[in-house]
């Protein structure tokens, strides 16, 4: 088939972010031309005013070189300027009169600085502050010059002014407002910000109105006059008094622009041939100049450009964060409220730290930080999810506590850290290697940092502090993904809710089917899907849906867990903790039998044993004789107990027989994530009960149900859900509890996770009040695992013989 | 024939296995002189060998969960491109591969002996 042409307009971050998002949905779809203005291929434009400081060089800032234009085929028209898109001919004409036909055309023409209507504003030294050419006028006035003014107290100008500063010139900010970034800031975070660059040796003149720029008989800017007559020397005069989409070329195409080129939700102007992306555009009547809602409209644009037809653009809220060394300061949203909001404030003047909130309806629709940005992210994702924060409002100006986190010597606060400081502790990545990482590879998202620097790929408990780094790294430019559309993997679009619900509604029966029905773009998935579609199905359709071994994590198809050296561990069950003199003597036999080297007690009152070669494993287990412990799988694991009354002089309940039979009840229980349970025979909680997915402790009218909890890498005390008296009902609660999960937890959620998201009076709702949901949750969770069988004694017997056994030559 | 026409060091086809005997989006392993080897089995019934260790720590790739032509490693994640052994940028480094025919189903392997 003949490939249809693409000609974007305008080579800045939007449109090739576009193209990326294009090339990796339909990479053989378009035969792509690119025209742009400037003569740099495409640069990270949010990055120059490191480069005026003097932080980094213009080489560091390229995100695509002229040769990734050529390996993906691309042709590149750089320094020509398109002039005219006839539509009727479907062609692109540049000034040079370079001319491409196009099927589809991507507008992507980007913004011009604005420039103040005043006498002399042609003058030499007279500068806007936008691309390459500015910074590089800027950086060779601050080598021969003495004064500079900068005209606009927003976050342009004030980049600016702190560039110049660190050159070694002389600034004075002029802004015509009262205060400065006033979209951005209330008064009193202004305030504070302009003492702290003042402390820098800024000088600002608020309240002012420029009405002329004076020239010298060199023709070169000597003074900028004001309305009130005053003058200020200057030999560099910098505007940065907003921008303006630029829709020349498109006006004169005809295409109808108000505040900017009109496009749908969907990136389409009003020539459906014609899309249009970035900073050029009005959606919804808004025009946005930040670099995250350009990427999100890329995204969106792509889609569409690939023939998928899923996915609308809805517009952004915004966060701004000051890429000014030292100075930290975050804003989002409505950060002024009004009659209807409520805020909550904290502000320390001496410490230099202010914290504002703006509540609405128990939701957080802005904020501003000054000083003390750590929880930026959190409280900008709490934003755009729409998080109901009345049950955390008390402590939500507290930030989110990370206190309970384990890898990063307790650390919450990541401006505060060194370079050498050590951020991502399972992976060994320092502080200084993620920033250089972020800088030198361009990178905006968190999943980039990771696959480039590891860092936050493993257990995931410093995510918080490389979200901070990125955000301070890229300013504005970083926006948390939304946590409810998330996608499963790099291979979708659709969110692990999206997935669970077209399989329920479709009956979808296998991973092949729902790859199809649901357009995965890759032929097979990936590792990270793979696991979660297999856990989905047959969790969704027990005893239909047929699981698929190679869609597992080796440990699962292996039945065993992986170790360091490709040989394996074996945990055999021990109901409740309790074994007998028979099974410890087998257990011996067998490590003698198959010289296994290491015999270890777990955390969860059973042994381990460590070292056995995997074509070792179905004789291990049919000597051993034991059901699997399933210490290898996302499926009930322990239920830890402590001995209770029938030997504890303070025991007031059975936990050991309370446990076993839980145990009996629940194992070979496929979840989203590993389960532990405890139960604990009285008030004392020996078997620690309370930091368990589900925790029982006997009281001596009953037992308390407790559930959420987790031991592991981030510590939670486990929440109370009810009392029972019964044994039985302790049984049915805690299927019911568990039988939720497995139905409605996204694939690698421990319950923790789930129910922070599902709310806990939502639990109690399904679970508790409601008995006949309970009792048809639990009864679900038996007709699933009615039947399951114990997957070592079948291997023992001969099942699945491929997966042990070695070829030879 | 001078004897600079012989082959240095004499090539030969290993019978490893037969197609159906390598688990589809699986693998299996091959014990050899040059250590193990991994033989996997794509879905489009395409096989590949590669030495079974990862490039990054010697993680078993044979272990690995198998999509298009690549194979993830169990131990950290990586990436590992079939037809040539390397890893997926941004991961640099790569497993020996060993060339592979397969003839009327059966596997044949080339190993440098």
């Amino acid at each position: 088939m003949k490939k249809m042409k693409l000609v974007m307009v305008g080579n800045g971050m939007a449109g090739v972010r576009t193209l990326e998002e294009l090339l990796k949905l339909a990479p053989d779809l378009y035969d792509i031309t690119v025209f742009g203005a400037e003569p740099h291929a495409n640069y990270n434009r949010i990055l120059l005013s490191p480069v005026l400081a003097g932080e980094m060089t213009l080489a560091d800032i390229m995100l695509n070189d002229v040769d990734w234009y050529r390996d993906k085929g691309i042709r590149l028209h750089l320094g020509k300027k398109v002039v005219k898109i006839d539509r009727g001919a479907r062609k692109i004409i540049a000034s040079d009169g370079t001319e491409a036909e196009y099927d589809r055309a991507l507008l992507a023409t980007g913004s011009n600085p604005f420039i103040l209507p005043v006498p002399g504003a042609d003058l030499e030294g007279v500068l806007s502050y936008r691309d390459i050419a500015d910074t590089n006028a800027m950086i060779d006035a601050a080598a021969k010059y003495k004064h500079a003014v900068v005209i606009g107290g927003g976050l342009l100008g004030l980049e600016a002014a702190n560039g110049l500063k660190a050159r070694g010139m002389n600034v004075t900010v002029v802004h015509l407002m009262d205060w400065l970034m006033e979209r951005q800031l209330d008064r009193t975070a202004a305030d504070m910000l302009q003492h702290s660059l003042e402390a820098k040796g800024l000088q600002f003149l608020l309240k002012t109105e420029t009405s002329e720029i004076v020239g010298g008989a060199d023709g070169r800017v000597k003074a900028v006059r004001f309305k009130d007559g005053s003058e200020l020397a200057a030999d560099l005069v910098v505007m940065a008094v907003g921008i303006r989409p630029n829709t020349e070329l498109a006006e004169s195409a005809g295409l109808y622009c108000k505040r900017g080129i009109v496009v749908n939700d969907t990136m389409q102007t009003y020539d459906p041939k014609i899309y249009a992306v970035g900073e050029c555009v009005a959606h919804r009547g808004v025009a946005y100049g930040l670099v995250a809602p350009l990427f999100e409209m890329g995204k969106v644009c792509a889609n569409h450009l690939a023939h998928f037809g899923i996915g609308r653009y809805q517009g952004s809220v915004l966060s701004t964060k000051l890429k000014v060394t030292g100075i930290d300061l975050f804003s989002a949203g409505d950060f002024i409220g009004g009659d209807q909001t409520e805020d909550i404030v904290l502000h320390d003047a001496v410490g230099g730290v202010y914290k504002k909130l703006v509540i609405c309806d128990d939701r957080i629709v802005g904020g501003i930080m000054v000083g003390d940005t750590a929880d930026g992210s959190w409280y900008l994702q709490l934003l755009r999810d729409r998080q109901d924060i009345h049950d955390i409002r008390d402590h939500l100006m507290f930030g989110q506590s990370h206190l309970g986190n384990s890898g990063h010597q307790g650390r919450s606060n990541a401006a505060a850290m060194s370079d050498e400081m050590e951020v991502c502790g399972c992976n060994g990545v320092c502080k200084g290697a993620i920033v250089r990482a972020i800088k030198e590879q361009g990178l905006f998202s968190l999943d980039e940092v990771r696959k480039h620097t590891k860092a936050s790929s493993s257990c995931g408990s410093c995510t918080g502090l490389v979200e901070q780094i990125l955000a301070s790294t890229v300013g504005g430019a970083y926006q948390p993904a939304e946590s409810k559309a998330k996608p499963v993997c790099g291979c979708t679009d659709h969110s692990h809710e999206d997935v669970r619900r077209m399989i329920r509604e479709h009956k979808l029966l296998s991973i092949p089917e729902v790859m199809k029905f649901m357009e995965w773009r890759t032929p097979n998935g990936c590792a990270s899907c793979r696991p979660a579609l297999n856990y989905y199905l047959i969790s969704t359709w027990p005893h239909q849906a047929a699981d698929d071994p190679q869609s597992r994590f080796i440990n699962e198809r292996a039945h065993a867990n992986i170790q360091k050296d490709g040989s394996y561990s074996v945990v055999p069950r021990m109901w409740g903790g309790s074994t007998s003199a028979a099974e410890l003597r087998r257990i011996a036999d067998v490590v003698d039998k198959y010289k296994i080297p290491t015999v270890k007690l777990t955390g969860g009152q059973r042994v381990d044993l460590l070292g056995v070669k995997k074509q070792d494993l179905p004789a291990v287990w049919r000597d051993l004789g034991m059901p699997s412990g399933h210490a290898y799988a996302k499926a009930l694991r322990t239920v830890k107990t402590c001995v209770g009354s029938e030997w504890c002089r303070f025991g007031v309940q059975d936990s050991t027989n309370m446990g076993i039979a839980l145990e009996k009840d629940l194992w070979r229980m496929y979840a989203p994530h590993k389960v532990k349970l405890a139960v604990s025979g009285c008030p004392r909680n020996c078997a620690e009960a309370t930091i368990k997915d589900v925790g029982v402790i006997g009281v001596d009218s009953g037992w308390e149900i407790y559930v959420a909890g987790n031991g592991g890498i981030k510590a939670e005390v486990a929440q109370f859900l009810c009392k029972v008296s019964t044994a039985a009902e302790v049984l049915e609660y805690a299927g019911a509890f568990l039988q939720l999960y497995r139905e409605e937890a996204r694939y690698l959620d421990r319950t923790v996770h789930y129910v922070a998201r599902a709310g806990l009076d939502y639990i109690k709702r399904r679970v508790v009040d409601d008995g006949d949901n309970r009792k048809a949750l639990y009864t679900r969770l038996q007709y699933a695992l009615s039947g399951e069988k114990d997957p070592w004694q079948e291997r023992a017997a001969g099942a699945a013989k491929h997966e042990f056994e070695l070829l030879e030559v | 024939m001078g004897a600079l026409a012989e082959p240095l060091v004499a090539v030969k086809w290993v019978k490893a296995c037969r197609v159906e005997d390598i688990p589809r989006l699986g693998a299996r392993v091959l014990k050899s002189a040059r250590g193990d080897i991994a033989v996997f089995r794509n879905a489009e019934d395409e096989v590949f060998a590669l030495a079974d260790q990862c490039p990054h720590k010697g993680g078993p790739l044979s272990q690995g969960i198998v999509h298009g032509r690549k194979v993830t490693c169990p131990m950290h994640n990586w990436n590992i491109q079939l037809e040539d052994g390397c890893a997926v940028a941004p991961d640099k480094g790569c497993a020996r591969r060993y060339p592979v025919k397969v003839e009327a189903g059966e596997v044949f392997l080339q190993i440098w002996a």
